[in-house]
Formats: structure tokens, C-alpha cells, sequence
């Protein structure tokens, strides 16, 4: 079976600076693949390219055979790749369910002018992104939440409604930016499930950056490693967690460490 | 269609009585005609208004609003003296053509954001002022003079518009038409704030990014959204031009741009009938500070300054401070 998503001897530079040097991958439908690092390594870059948020200095990323980097990120998008942000960026000024209703953008039917005129087929997709949204929330275990206004939300459940926009779009590949950031144990655990049952459910392809090694170890079936922006390791948990080259980037960084 | 609530639709039937109806009767009287011609300003004044509002909805500040008035007054002014066209024609076409130059002029600059859009938008209306002292069809420094006034419209014999140069009080023809055109232009823009493409626009006002990353072309919406503005801006510029039955280079200049926008603050950014409000209260407050001579502009400013700071959300704010309408 040929690969869901390629990434083709990808290389970004910002000036004399290299994020991402040749890095290849591939990655297979229905997986969750993580990719890890030190602080720097070139994680983020690589998933803006992946998502064409920035265009690459060169190399091409591939989806289903077609190319997705260089294009706008509203096409990728489109395609059924979408990312979700490291930063907690949402609709500051919209409910969760309002977040939720305006994400399913793509799913409409009716045009602009159908919406404007209040079409028979406006009026469906209007009563249809209604009815995901709240089974989309009640999946998410965010129906206590729902009318809740984004900017009053915390930090964890910001998060979550970061998810539950990306998913709302009705993605094929989920590019998640440290989900657990900010996190505990007892809610990263719970995220780790809920990513799981995305995968699982709604057969969603996962690519996710993570620090929280046991969270990756546990919620991976792959792994790429970057460190200064080269791919130094690709293999299953174990195998990262017993590979030399891993070991070592790892040592070298002082705060992260590489655990069970 | 709209889910208007009982209280909505009892606002609209009393304002739609008091511009329609009210105002009329209060004029017949008073005496005060000169009243049709200040209040059919304050009306076009407010078409254009929505517009800059529509492009505050995408998160752009928009001083620019005069050049697409003075495009339309010319567009229409031209088409009517020059090609012979009927000003109800002319109408609709100096819309489509600000529409078109907002789109063209849109597609490099509205990339930019805050300060860098509104001062580019700025340039725009010395820009338009000085093409049209410079080119041979807006006729220069002279203008465009003795506009004819609109032509009747009739269709299988039936009088649909009449002849304005015919009937007795073109002022209040005018008025009426200026009124109409206000109407359509708000319940155009609430509607349209309240489709998917006005939740697109509250999406891309919040958050450029997170908005392209759920799949929403954001540079498609911001000239669409730019060309619908100027549309308004051109609607209002081309009737300003027929019923002063003139058009000049310096019609519309920089401060009228300036006022388009401070109508929008004042009346509130968060309420599509805020600009209506602003419209209104501008144009009276300035006219009522006459009396303080030179001082006029410094204590405009300074109300004006002192309304925005403490009222950072509009007059409309006061009203609704619960932020539930919109
Ligand atoms: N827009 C940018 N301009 C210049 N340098 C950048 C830019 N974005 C990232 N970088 C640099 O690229 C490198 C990789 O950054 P990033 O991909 O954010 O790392 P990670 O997500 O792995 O922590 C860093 O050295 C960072 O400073
Ligand atoms: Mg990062």
C-alpha cells in the first residue's frame, strides 16, 4: 500500500539558518506518528511546511500522490490536511460551539449567495454543522463547555478546542503541535485517549509534536527524531527509545530527557 | 428567513415610520424643506459608512471610502451627461465599477494589516482627487456641471419612477430614493453579517491563520469583502453627484474619509446599524458646534476623543451593553 502523506527530502532555511534539512518520511493512513526533538530541532517548521503555512526552500510534500507544500494553507486544507496550532490561537470572541460551527466551513454545500438568500440547502448545512457540532462536542466531552466564550476558557480546554476546530473540518490527516503542553498527568492521559479514539473512530491519521515522552511512548505508533534540523531516527517506540543517535541528542540537551 | 425577534420587528416598522412617514409630516409642518436635502445627505453619507463598517468586519481600517464615493460620482456623472445613460442605469454601474477598482487595488494591500492598510487606504482618496483633476473625461479642475436630474422610468406604459425634473418637490423625491437605498444597504449588510459569509469574516477578524487552516480563503473573502464596500461607497458617491447635480475633484476629500470612519466608532463597530447612528450624530454634532466658530474642529475632536475613550464599543454600546446584538 503506497503511503498516505510523503515528505520528500524537505529542506527549510531562514537565511543562513537550516530548520529542516532533507528530511524524508512517509506516513500511513490510520497511523499516529510523532515527531520529536530538543527545543529547535525543527518540529513546528517542518508541520507548517507539511501544512503550507511556509513554503519549502526545497523538496516537496505529498498527499495521496499529490503535492501539498507551496500551495495556500486554505488548499491543503481543503485536500483534508489540516493543522492545528502550537499557540493557543482560537476565536477569541466565539462560544465553542460557535468555534466548532464555523470550522465545518468546508462541509457547506450551498454557496455564499445560498447563505445570503437563505437557500433551502443553506438552511440544511445550517441545521447539519448544528448537529455535528454538538456530537462533535459530546465526543469531545466538551458539551458542559459549549456555550462557553473561547477567551474564558482555560488553558487545557483550550487545547481541546483547538482539536475540536481541526476536527470539525472533517480532516484525513490531523497535524497536532504539542497537545499536551501545559498539561498534567491525569489530562494528558485523558488527551492521549481522546487522540487515540480520533484515530480509532473517525479514522483520522494523526502526525503530532510532543515533549511529554511517555505520553509520545504510549500514544505512537511511529517515530521521527529530529535534532538541528536533521532526521537523526525514524522507528517504532522501542526502537527510538533503545537508538544511539537518540540517546545522545537527548543527553546533550540539558532539560529534556527521554523517558517511559 | 431572518429569525427577526417581535422586539426587532417593531424597532425596524418604527424607524421605517419615522424616516417614511415622521419626517415627511414633520417638514410640511415646519416649513423647514431644507431639512430633505440635510437628512438625504446624512442618508448617503451612511450608505457609504456601512461600507468602511463591512471592512472593520474583516479587520481592516478603512480611511479610504471617499476616493470610492468620488469614483462612483464620476462614474455615474459621466455616464449619464457624457453617454447619455439613465441615472438609474448609471447607478447600479458606478457600484460594479468602485466594486471593480477595490478589487484590483485590494489584491496587493490587503495583505497588510492595522496601521500599514489604513495609511496605504488614506493616500487613496488624495489619489483619486488628483486623477480626476488630471484626466480629460472627469473634465479637470472644472468638473462635471448641470448633471441632468434622474430621468423617469416606466415600463409597458406604467410610471415606475418619475422624471425628477418634472415633478414639484424634487427634494423630497430624493429623500424618498436616498431613504430606499439606505434601507436596502442595511438590510444588506445584516444580512450578510449573519450568513456563513459574515461568520467567515468574524473567523478571519479574530484569526487570519486559524481561519485558513479550517479551509477559509481569506484573500478570496477580503476583496470580495473590499469590492462590497466600495460598492456601497460608490452607490453613495454617484447619488451625492446627482442631486448636487454636480461633481468636482474635491467632492470628496480626505476628511470625508476620515468622517466614514469615525461615523463607524462612534455608532459602534459591534452593531450593523452603528454607522447609521455615527452618520447621524457627526453630521448634526458638527453642524450644531458651528456656533463655536474657529473652535469647531478643536471641540469636535475633543467630544470625539472623549465618546471613544469611554465608550471604546460605540453609542450603540450604551443600549446594548450586554453585547447580545449585533
Ligand atoms: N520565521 C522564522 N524565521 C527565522 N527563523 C525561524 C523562523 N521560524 C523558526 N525559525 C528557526 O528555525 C529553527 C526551528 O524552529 P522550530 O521549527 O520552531 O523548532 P521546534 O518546533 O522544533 O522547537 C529555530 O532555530 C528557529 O529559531
Ligand atoms: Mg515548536
Amino acid at each position: 500500500m503506497s503511503p498516505l502523506l510523503q515528505v520528500k527530502n524537505v529542506t527549510k532555511k531562514y537565511g543562513g539558518l537550516t530548520a529542516n534539512n532533507d528530511i524524508s518520511f512517509d506516513v500511513s493512513e490510520n497511523e499516529i506518528l510523532s515527531v520529536i526533538g530538543p527545543n529547535g530541532a525543527g518540529k513546528s517548521t517542518l508541520f507548517k511546511m507539511i501544512s503550507s503555512f511556509v513554503p519549502t526552500t526545497s523538496g516537496e510534500v505529498l498527499y495521496r500522490g499529490e503535492r501539498i507544500s507551496n500551495l495556500k494553507p486554505h488548499m491543503v486544507a481543503r485536500k483534508g490536511v489540516v493543522r492545528t496550532f502550537q499557540e493557543t490561537t482560537i476565536f477569541k470572541s466565539m462560544t465553542v460551539r460557535e468555534s466548532v460551527v464555523v470550522a465545518q466551513h468546508l462541509r457547506a454545500k450551498a454557496s455564499l449567495a445560498g447563505y445570503f438568500w437563505g437557500s433551502k440547502t443553506a438552511q440544511q448545512d445550517v441545521d447539519s454543522f448544528g448537529r455535528y457540532a454538538d456530537e462533535l462536542l459530546a465526543f469531545l466531552g466538551m458539551t458542559a463547555i459549549s456555550d462557553e466564550l473561547a477567551s474564558n476558557l482555560p488553558q487545557g480546554n483550550l487545547r481541546a478546542l483547538g482539536i475540536a476546530i481541526g476536527l470539525a473540518t472533517d480532516p484525513k490527516v490531523l497535524l497536532l503541535d504539542e497537545p499536551f503542553a501545559g498539561m498534567n498527568h491525569d489530562e494528558t492521559m485523558r488527551m492521549v485517549d481522546l487522540v487515540r479514539s480520533v484515530r480509532d473512530e473517525r479514522g483520522v491519521t494523526v502526525m503530532l509534536v510532543e515533549h511529554d515522552m511517555p505520553a509520545v511512548m504510549k500514544i505512537s505508533d511511529r517515530i521521527v527524531v529530529l535534532n538541528f534540523g536533521e532526521k537523526i531516527a525514524e522507528g517504532t517506540p522501542s526502537e527510538i527509545q533503545n537508538n544511539e543517535k537518540v540517546i545522545e541528542a537527548y543527553l546533550g540537551s540539558a532539560d529534556d530527557e527521554i523517558g517511559m | 428567513m431572518m429569525n427577526l425577534s417581535a422586539k426587532h420587528v417593531l424597532g425596524v416598522a418604527i424607524f421605517l415610520l419615522v424616516i417614511f412617514v415622521g419626517v415627511p409630516l414633520f417638514i410640511a409642518a415646519t416649513g423647514r424643506w431644507d431639512f430633505y436635502f440635510t437628512l438625504t445627505s446624512v442618508a448617503l453619507l451612511a450608505i457609504a459608512s456601512a461600507g468602511v463598517w463591512l471592512t472593520f468586519y474583516i479587520g481592516r481600517i478603512n480611511i479610504g471610502q471617499g476616493a470610492f464615493a468620488l469614483v462612483g460620482a464620476y462614474v455615474s456623472a459621466i455616464l449619464v451627461v457624457k453617454a447619455g445613460w439613465s441615472f438609474w442605469l448609471s447607478l447600479p454601474a458606478a457600484g460594479l465599477f468602485a466594486a471593480l477598482v477595490a478589487a484590483l487595488l485590494g489584491l496587493p494591500i490587503l495583505r497588510l494589516r492595522g496601521v500599514y492598510f489604513a495609511m496605504i487606504t488614506l493616500v487613496f482618496t488624495q489619489v483619486a482627487t488628483l486623477t480626476a483633476l488630471a484626466l480629460p473625461i472627469t473634465n479637470g479642475a472644472k468638473g462635471i456641471t448641470n448633471i441632468p436630474l434622474p430621468s423617469g422610468v416606466s415600463l409597458f406604459g406604467i410610471t415606475l419612477i418619475p422624471d425628477f425634473g418634472e415633478i414639484e418637490n424634487a427634494r423630497m423625491a430624493f429623500y424618498f430614493t436616498a431613504c430606499i437605498l439606505m434601507v436596502i444597504t442595511y438590510a444588506t449588510l445584516y444580512r450578510l453579517v449573519n450568513s456563513r459569509l459574515g461568520h467567515l469574516c468574524r473567523s478571519m477578524q479574530q484569526n487570519e491563520e486559524l481561519a485558513s487552516s479550517i479551509g477559509v480563503n481569506i484573500t478570496y473573502i477580503r476583496i470580495l469583502i473590499f469590492s462590497i464596500s466600495s460598492f456601497f461607497g460608490g452607490i453613495g458617491g454617484a447619488m451625492f453627484g446627482s442631486i448636487s447635480q454636480s461633481v468636482y475633484p474635491a467632492t470628496f476629500v480626505v476628511k470625508d474619509s476620515v468622517d466614514f470612519m469615525l461615523n463607524c466608532f462612534l455608532g459602534g463597530l459591534g452593531y450593523v446599524f452603528g454607522p447609521m447612528l455615527g452618520t447621524l450624530v457627526i453630521y448634526f454634532g458638527w453642524d450644531l458646534l458651528f456656533e463655536f466658530g474657529k473652535y469647531q474642529l478643536l471641540i469636535y475632536s475633543i467630544i470625539l476623543i472623549v465618546v471613544i475613550r469611554f465608550l471604546p464599543d460605540g453609542l450603540l454600546s450604551i443600549r446594548f451593553s450586554k453585547g447580545g446584538k449585533k
